[in-house]
């Protein structure tokens, strides 16, 4: 691979981490003024601040690789739905509150492992993004960790939404593993993270949270993907209508 | 007055080499003067005090870089950080100047200086405690972090996340004042 060759796919690869990071910030967000308490509904928001920050930082180094004078503003507003590249399980509706803290807590044992491994790369803007969000997300993943042990052990009504959530999510979380030719060269330039081999951890400390919350972990009956070739649900696009709405009908304004 | 073994204050090793760094700086009166920039959110302490200040170079030309790292991730008040340190330059009579963000080193809050804890207890907002005090996991205590008021340990955290993201809510149960924890990153 060309040194060009290679900056374009870090350029793609950086995008898709900053997509799964601003459209699960959006998601996050939605709770805002809806949480259960006052308490909660903060702690979302700085959840979500975090996943906001790291969109940012992927955004503005794609940019910067792709050297075309884009801003990460190009990035989040002004791609259309193919273009966006995240994970399905981040574009999925909040639903309920089980749900909410479901996603989360498959997605915070994922990036505790994955962020790790990040450290690693060769990449430094990589490596010190992952530095950044590595310490946040055990705070997260503490978090989301008690949340499924309150609901999942608690009355017959959490209990049921509970396993509901982990049921319906379950087929959504085999993508996270999915490592496709891009990936692959860069696994072997040393910048990516090998996602796949990440599963066999990830799924033993679920289970374990999952076994400790008394709810049950679903057979793998079932698998949705498309996310990183820009085949999504019906949500994203509903999402990206809100979400770029402004930047859209104003474009370029601050305050 | 006494001082006894226990007055010694007892600082981070990453606080130590932040203050040699400064103390080693060839432009010390720059350093001085940018004391003045506080953080937006706690205004009580500067930005150095926060550990955001990381470095400040003055070329032959006179053209001033600052560098500055943002705490969280998130963090919204970066870029007004990054204006008051640009209107303060400019107040001094700078006119070539550029304030750069730096991701690495990761941000840690053992490069609060210990006037900067001292300032966050004043202004109601318990510091960070360290690892050293059996919180090995440096994650936030569920009890026991010391009262900003009146200095009770017999405190309980209502939530993991307070006002911002680098905080996180207590109570106290000896005068029942609520207060912010500065949590540990
Ligand atoms: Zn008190």
């Amino acid at each position: 691979m060309t040194e060009t060759d290679l900056k374009q796919a870090t350029m793609q690869y950086v995008t898709r981490l900053g997509d799964d990071s601003i459209i699960l910030s959006h998601r996050i967000s939605e709770w805002c003024s809806n949480g259960p308490f006052l308490e909660e509904d903060l702690a979302l928001q700085n959840v979500a601040l975090d996943f906001l920050g790291r969109a940012r930082m992927y955004f503005t180094y794609a940019a910067e690789l792709e050297g075309e004078g884009r801003t990460e503003d190009d990035f989040a507003y002004l791609r259309d739905e193919r273009q966006y590249t995240n994970l399905l399980i981040n574009e999925l509706p909040r639903v309920d509150f089980a749900h909410t803290m479901a996603r989360q807590l498959f997605v915070d044992v994922f990036n505790t492992l994955f962020l790790q491994q990040q450290l690693q790369s060769k990449d430094e803007t990589l490596a010190a993004v992952a530095a950044k969000a590595v310490k946040e997300t055990r705070y997260h993943l503490r978090r989301s960790h008690e949340w499924t042990l309150r609901l999942g052990d608690g009355t017959a009504e959490s209990h049921q939404r509970m396993q509901n959530a982990v049921d319906n999510l379950w087929g959504y979380t085999h993508e996270m593993f999915d490592v496709d030719a891009l990936e692959q060269q860069l696994i072997e330039a040393g910048i990516a993270v090998d996602s796949a081999a990440l599963r066999p951890q990830w799924l033993e400390k679920v289970t374990a949270i999952l076994t400790e919350a008394t709810l049950t972990v679903p057979e793998d009956s079932w698998v949705v993907r498309g996310g990183r070739t820009g085949y999504h649900t019906e949500n994203l696009g509903h999402l990206l209508t809100e979400m770029q709405f402004l930047h859209r009908a104003h474009p370029g304004v601050t305050w | 007055m006494t001082s006894s073994i226990s007055d010694i204050p007892v600082v981070s090793n990453a606080w130590a080499e932040r203050l040699q760094h400064r103390q080693q700086s060839q432009v010390p009166e720059l350093w001085d003067m940018l004391d003045v920039v506080n953080d937006p959110e706690v205004p009580a302490l500067s930005l150095w005090d926060l550990g955001v200040l990381c470095d400040l170079h003055k070329d032959e030309y006179g053209k001033v870089t600052v560098w500055i790292t943002p705490t969280y991730s998130g963090c919204p008040a970066i870029s007004t950080m990054q204006d008051d340190i640009e209107s303060e330059l400019a107040r001094a009579g700078f006119n070539d100047y550029e304030v750069k963000t730096k991701l690495a080193p990761a941000w840690t809050t053992d490069w609060l200086s210990p006037e900067g804890r001292r300032k966050l207890r004043e202004y109601g907002i318990a510091p960070p405690t360290q690892s050293a005090c059996g919180n090995a996991s440096g994650l936030t205590p569920e009890f026991g972090v010391e009262c900003p008021h009146c200095s009770s340990s017999d405190t309980k955290r209502l939530s993991e996340f307070g006002s911002t993201a680098c905080k996180a809510l207590f109570q106290c149960n000896d005068c029942h004042e609520a207060f912010d924890y500065f949590k540990q990153i």
